[in-house]
């Protein structure tokens, strides 16, 4: 019988993972590794269909049906929507999903219905995500939800098949690392800059093996939203797992959503959030401290997401990085960008721009674009794109009148999908095009084969389909 | 699914002397709407390997035709970081690769590895580097899994360590869920009930 200690008991203080950890051991195994209970999962049409096909080669039903959450987001075009998709694979992928979440009765967010959206935006926003729970999906991104104090985390198809059967995965328990958010950032510093900052500073890898919790009053100050921006882009430094301690604001985003309890259910639900921060004086392996003051906004020159430097640098050079391994790296990337050492950072000319994503696609981010974009007139030559993260941020974005803001300066306004970020629907940078992107990940070919990636924040990314370079948002105010 | 038994690895090693060789670059995202898993060897480091015109590279290792079977694959850090696609590993997999030595893993990638057939070995940064030449050089390589050892010919055995679980599964060619379900089923059913009991809104 193993012990299972409520967030408020056992004696010794814990973090926050610790907590989410320790109330979701089903079982402890041999070789110090648990089985862990996943209270959510979330399915879309990439990774799932080896999934529900092992399901039923085994002859096995979901566990859990109502657990399961269905969407498509990856593949779907999104210039338009309720007609056939255009490209065979794509449509017979969503095909597929439909049929899978038919046939084993998950609920699911149809293509042209009001909650479909990326996974890791229509999660939150439906209630679906909430604190302390467990949220599993076959995507990496999945970090976000850590957002509101829940233990989430991408998982392969082979463990999204064992979750749908078992509602259970085993797993090793992380290091815990404390990232610290200090200072007082300047007002078009977003959380965005504040993660690759950190990025290029510990590394592409400097928090494998660690469940990350984001603490400081930079990030008590911060909206939902950017909390999401956080803990999405935590995998781009190694880790599984980003966490915000849930209070008072998390609780008001999402009292009264569809899926979030109500009544007294969410009193308790409440009661129950309230004790899951870390505890005074509980003990973190590692801890990382980052004053927000000193961070300039930030652009990725390279092809991992540590390859970042502040707006007003130049292009690093190889030859004086005294470390083989990341000169190597950084030739490689160099060759790769087209770019030149000592080349300055804000003349670097871009040809196509993408605002949106599971990182930077919410309504926040989108305020921010179009407070730059208002009154200003794309750069002749560029493309730029904004896509919605949902549905529902469409809509809201819509009533707002963001959309007249974004195509009366140029944008291409869409509907909600993962778009340009990953180059497996319509939306694909052609050999040597260069994004300027709000997206996640500046990996070679990953906005499309030969494509060029330049991450930075979803005001940044306005600037430069303005300026038609990398441009410092600074000088847009 | 049950896999083969993972049964000891004997063959050349394929030397990739780069860093974040993320699982874009090992299965790029547009072959990710194939649904299928079988047969996605081809796809394995696509574009290192193929010009847009479709010719092979040349200087690229799986095009030379001395490694291009190489059941291990040896890589600078953080080798299969980024996306959670297990493709990248089915495709690894069709090419023939059963084991995997690098400094560093993306998690997500290491994980799926595992349920795959495929032994991830991590060794320091100067022992793997050590390792490359020796792959270059074309001699072979050995991984006992049983006896966690990696051999190379003529050279002392270095130890590695998979957890005990893991191992087991491996070698036997167990199923996790099948595992999952047939050792955990009444844990499973007494979590349940201990939830609904003290986080009754997760369970309307």
């Amino acid at each position: 019988m193993i012990t299972r200690p409520l967030p408020s008991g056992a004696g010794r203080p814990r973090t926050l993972y610790e907590k989410l950890w320790d109330s979701h051991v089903v079982a402890n195994r041999p070789d110090g590794s648990a089985l862990l209970y996943i209270d959510r999962h979330i399915v879309h049409e990439v990774s799932s269909p080896q999934a529900f096909v092992a399901l039923r080669a085994s002859g096995r039903r979901l566990r859990r049906p109502e657990t399961h959450l269905g969407v498509a987001d990856h593949a779907v075009p999104t210039r338009e929507r309720g007609g056939e998709i255009a490209d065979p694979l794509a449509r017979s992928q969503v095909a597929e999903l439909e049929a899978n979440v038919a046939e084993f009765a998950v609920p699911y967010a149809r293509l042209d219905g009001p909650e479909q959206g990326i996974v890791h935006v229509i999660g939150p926003e439906t209630g679906f995500t909430l604190p302390g729970t467990t949220i599993a999906c076959g995507d990496s991104h999945t970090t976000t939800h850590g957002a509101f104090g829940a233990l989430a985390f991408g998982v392969g198809a082979s463990e999204q098949g064992t979750i749908m059967a078992a509602q259970c995965l085993p797993q090793q328990r992380a290091a815990t690392m404390q990232v610290e958010l200090v200072g007082k950032r300047h007002p078009l510093i977003d959380a965005k800059d504040m993660a690759l900052a950190l990025i290029a500073r510990i590394g592409a890898n400097g928090a494998v093996g660690h469940a990350v919790e984001y603490t400081g009053e930079v990030v008590s100050g911060m909206a939902m939203s950017e909390r999401m921006t956080l803990c999405n882009m935590t995998i781009e430094a190694g880790s599984r797992i980003g966490m915000v301690a849930p209070d008072a604001r998390t609780f008001a985003y999402l009292e009264g959503r569809r899926l979030a309890p109500r009544g007294e259910l969410w009193d308790a639900a409440v009661a129950y959030w309230r004790t899951l921060p870390s505890d005074p004086g509980a003990r973190y392996d590692r801890v990382v401290t980052l004053d927000v003051g000193t961070i300039a906004p930030q652009v990725s020159w390279g092809t991992s997401p540590d390859q970042t430097l502040p707006i007003d640098r130049t292009v690093p050079d190889p030859a004086a990085i005294a470390d083989p391994v990341a000169r190597r790296e950084a030739e490689k990337a160099l060759a790769y960008m087209g770019l030149v050492p000592g080349q300055r950072l804000d003349s670097v000319a871009i040809d196509t721009v993408f605002i949106g994503s599971c990182t930077n696609g919410r309504i926040e981010d989108l305020r921010a674009a179009a407070a730059i974009a208002m009154g200003r007139r794309v750069a002749p030559g560029v493309t730029a794109l904004v896509v919605p993260g949902s549905a529902a941020t469409r809509a809201q974005a819509e009533a707002e009148g963001l959309d007249r803001i974004f195509t009366a300066a140029g944008f291409s306004w869409r509907h909600a999908g993962c778009s340009l970020c990953v180059a497996m629907n319509d939306d694909r940078l052609a050999p040597g095009q260069r994004c300027a992107s709000t997206s996640n990940r500046n990996f070679e070919g990953r906005q499309g084969p030969g494509g060029r990636t330049h991450l930075m924040s979803p005001a940044m990314a306005a600037a430069a389909a303005i300026a038609g370079r990398l441009a410092d948002v600074r000088e847009f105010v | 699914m049950p896999a083969e038994p993972f049964t000891t690895v004997h063959g050349r090693a394929a030397a990739l002397r780069e860093d974040n060789i993320d699982t874009d670059i090992i299965f790029p995202a547009r072959f990710l709407l194939i649904t299928a898993r079988e047969g996605l060897g081809r796809y394995a480091f696509h574009d290192r390997r193929f010009a847009g015109d479709g010719q092979a590279i040349a200087g690229f290792v799986y095009n030379d035709p001395r490694f291009r079977a190489a059941p291990v694959l040896v890589a600078g850090a953080n080798f299969g970081s980024g996306s959670s696609r297990e493709q990248a590993v089915w495709a690894l997999h069709g090419l023939g690769v059963r084991a995997v030595i690098a400094p560093g893993f993306g998690e997500i990638f290491h994980g799926n590895c595992l349920r795959n057939g495929i032994v991830p070995i991590l060794l320091g940064r100067e022992v793997v580097t050590a390792l490359m030449d020796r792959a270059e050089a074309g001699l072979a390589f050995t991984v006992d899994l049983a006896a966690q050892t990696l051999t190379v010919t003529g050279e002392d055995p270095i130890p590695f360590a998979i957890p005990r679980e893991r191992r087991l599964a491996l070698l036997n060619g167990w199923d996790e869920t099948d595992q999952v379900i047939n050792t955990h089923g009444a844990d499973i059913a007494a979590f349940e009930a201990w939830q609904r009991r003290t986080q009754p809104w997760l369970h309307v």
